[in-house]
């Protein structure tokens, strides 16, 4: 290749990399600017910083109970999180390390299952959630979602490398198969459940259509419920829209420069 | 026949029998918590979603009707709109998201490249929005004044504004534009950890004979990627099949029906207009065969890669 072609070609690498990378950030650049500015200044699409802020901030707590709206979304995630990794880590843990014919067919059915949309339950769940006495409350938002066909396989194939020696040996010093799992396995996994914890915040952070169909007073609203009723709004105010859309992407942003590594590996893991 | 189990600590064969009889227990109970869930959550509802498919009536009034449902399919025109908006989505939107992908993630593989990890992060950020968050954020920059519209003109790459939220061609491109801007970085990084496993000597082999870049980007690159490209393209369809955040967001399906999907379209059956449960669950088996033929496509594509 001579030095000239070089040149250009590297010219175009830049060029494309860097419209890209412009395209990609903009919007978040504009999230904050936006935070800053009037709805009429916004929907101009004035780009630089304004002082209206502070009086976007108290139109948001005017309209909804923040505070409340926060902890239900780290509620419901947090506790999401935490039964989803337990149970269908138990599962992974159990496909993998005790096999027999009957599970392995369950399992090949569960694969099958995978792919079964949301659309498709969404009817149905909703009559049984609330025959159930269980509209309108947490439990029935985080229910559905504990046993995720997703994570047990994840779980089942990091288990392929889980090494068999430490089992035997823990076997052998007597542990009890839910002590090998507790304290041999779990620990033996972090960077499996680092991955799977991220994943999972993630879907339950984000998630709309559920907990849109299910939780229904002012006093059981998330994150995504309120920046959705703000933005269904006949004229939305859209100052208000983008400090609320800040706080939503905040967590998720924070996970992600924390545990980069992490963040990609689930990322990656969870379709694989 | 019956599986052997192998004891790892030996011992006689009654022993090695009650041990394999606890290994039987064991492994049931590590799974139960999970199967009883799917079972309650998940296998049940469909099987009752696919009973109440054949019943017809409003609310809770419901009798059985065979397949009338079925044919009310056809005469539907709204139902008719929906999937035609959600094939057009999914036939016009992946492919360009993938060649963008590709092209990033090729560009980004030369290790040479001088800031490439903050080239990387970049294009991967969108990924860590909520599909709410950026929907209502998409929703701010796309008014005829708006943002977008203005740094279009600045650019003189259109001469008036472009009615975003009122003109339903330009409503689905401004749809299409929303997915890509945050799916591609996460379809990227499928093909850069891809391109990483690449055997870097089969390049070097191609250019000591001659083979120029371009040919080895189409003749080496990409047949080596086919997997992970038809893999990610699937995925990303049956995504596409399901939209409905960023429509229920950015639009409410409007104008009119113009960005109207399936996902959407059963919301409303179900709980905006008096609900006739039988019909949306019969809408929504038509996602779930859209779906079962495309993961018949991927476990096809998975046999083949083994």
């Amino acid at each position: 290749m001579t030095g000239t072609s070089k040149i250009t070609r590297y010219a175009i690498v830049y060029s494309v990399l860097s419209a890209a990378t412009f395209v990609s950030i903009f919007p978040f650049y504009w999230m904050i600017v936006g935070a800053t500015n009037t709805s009429a200044e916004i929907v101009k699409g004035k780009t630089s910083f304004g002082g209206n802020l502070l009086a976007n901030i108290e139109r948001l707590l005017e309209q909804v109970d923040l505070g409340r709206v926060f902890l239900n979304s780290a509620g419901l995630a947090v506790a999401g999180t935490l039964l989803t990794l337990l149970v269908s880590s138990l599962a992974g843990y159990g496909f993998e390390m005790f096999r027999s014919r009957i599970r392995e067919r369950i399992f090949a059915l569960l694969l099958l299952l995978l792919s079964v949309p949301f659309a498709a339950l969404m009817v149905p769940l909703f009559i049984m959630v609330s025959s159930a006495g269980l509209a309108n409350t947490f439990v029935a938002v985080v229910l559905p979602s504990i046993a995720s066909i997703f994570i047990i396989f994840y779980f089942r194939q990091a288990t392929k490398a889980f090494p068999g020696e430490l089992r035997d040996a823990a076997r052998i010093d007597g542990l009890r198969e839910w002590q090998i799992f507790l304290h041999v396995y779990m620990p033996a996994m972090r960077s499996t459940y680092a991955a799977a914890t991220i994943i999972v915040f993630m879907m339950s952070w984000n998630n709309f259509l559920w907990p849109l169909i299910v939780l229904q007073t002012p006093e059981h609203k998330t994150i995504t419920l309120v920046i959705s009723a703000l933005t269904s709004a006949y004229t939305p105010d859209f100052g208000v829209i983008l400090v609320a859309t800040i706080l939503a992407t905040l967590p998720t942003l924070v996970l992600f420069f924390v545990l980069q590594r992490q963040f990609v590996a689930g990322m990656l893991g969870s379709v694989k | 026949m019956r599986r052997r189990h192998v004891c790892p600590c030996g011992g006689t064969k009654s022993m090695r029998s009650k041990i394999a009889h606890g290994e039987q227990i064991n492994g049931w109970l590590f799974v139960m918590p999970a199967l009883a869930l799917l079972g309650i959550f998940l296998v049940y509802p469909i099987l009752w979603s696919l009973w109440i498919s054949l019943q017809v009536g409003k609310g809770s009034n419901l009798h059985f009707g065979g397949f009338a449902n079925i044919l009310r399919l056809f005469g539907d025109k709204v139902f008719l709109h929906a999937l035609t908006n959600t094939c057009v989505f999914f036939v016009v939107q992946v492919p360009i998201m993938i060649l963008l992908a590709l092209v990033f993630a090729v560009m980004l593989n030369d290790a040479k490249l001088w800031g490439r990890g903050i080239f990387r992060t970049a294009i991967f950020l969108p990924c860590v929005t909520s599909l709410v968050a950026y929907s209502a954020l998409f929703r701010s920059m796309f008014e005829s004044d708006g943002v977008v519209n203005n740094g279009l003109m600045a650019l003189h790459l259109i001469a008036e504004p472009i009615q975003w939220l009122t003109d339903p061609f330009w409503a689905k491109v401004m749809i299409i534009l929303a997915i890509t801007w945050r799916w591609t970085g996460y379809n990227m990084i499928f093909y850069l950890a891809a391109l990483q496993n690449i055997d870097q000597s089969i390049y070097e082999a191609a250019r000591i004979d001659g083979i120029p870049a371009r040919a080895r980007f189409f003749r080496l690159t990409i047949p080596l990627l086919k997997p992970v490209i038809l893999f990610t393209s699937i995925i990303s369809t049956i995504g596409t099949l399901q939209l409905f955040d960023e429509v229920n967001n950015i639009t409410q399906g409007g104008p009119g029906d113009a960005t109207l999907t399936l996902s959407l379209y059963i919301y409303n059956l179900t709980f905006q207009f008096m609900p006739s449960f039988g019909y949306s669950a019969t809408v929504s088996y038509v996602i779930v065969v859209l779906v079962a033929i495309l993961s018949f496509l991927q476990f096809l594509i998975a046999r083949d890669k083994k």
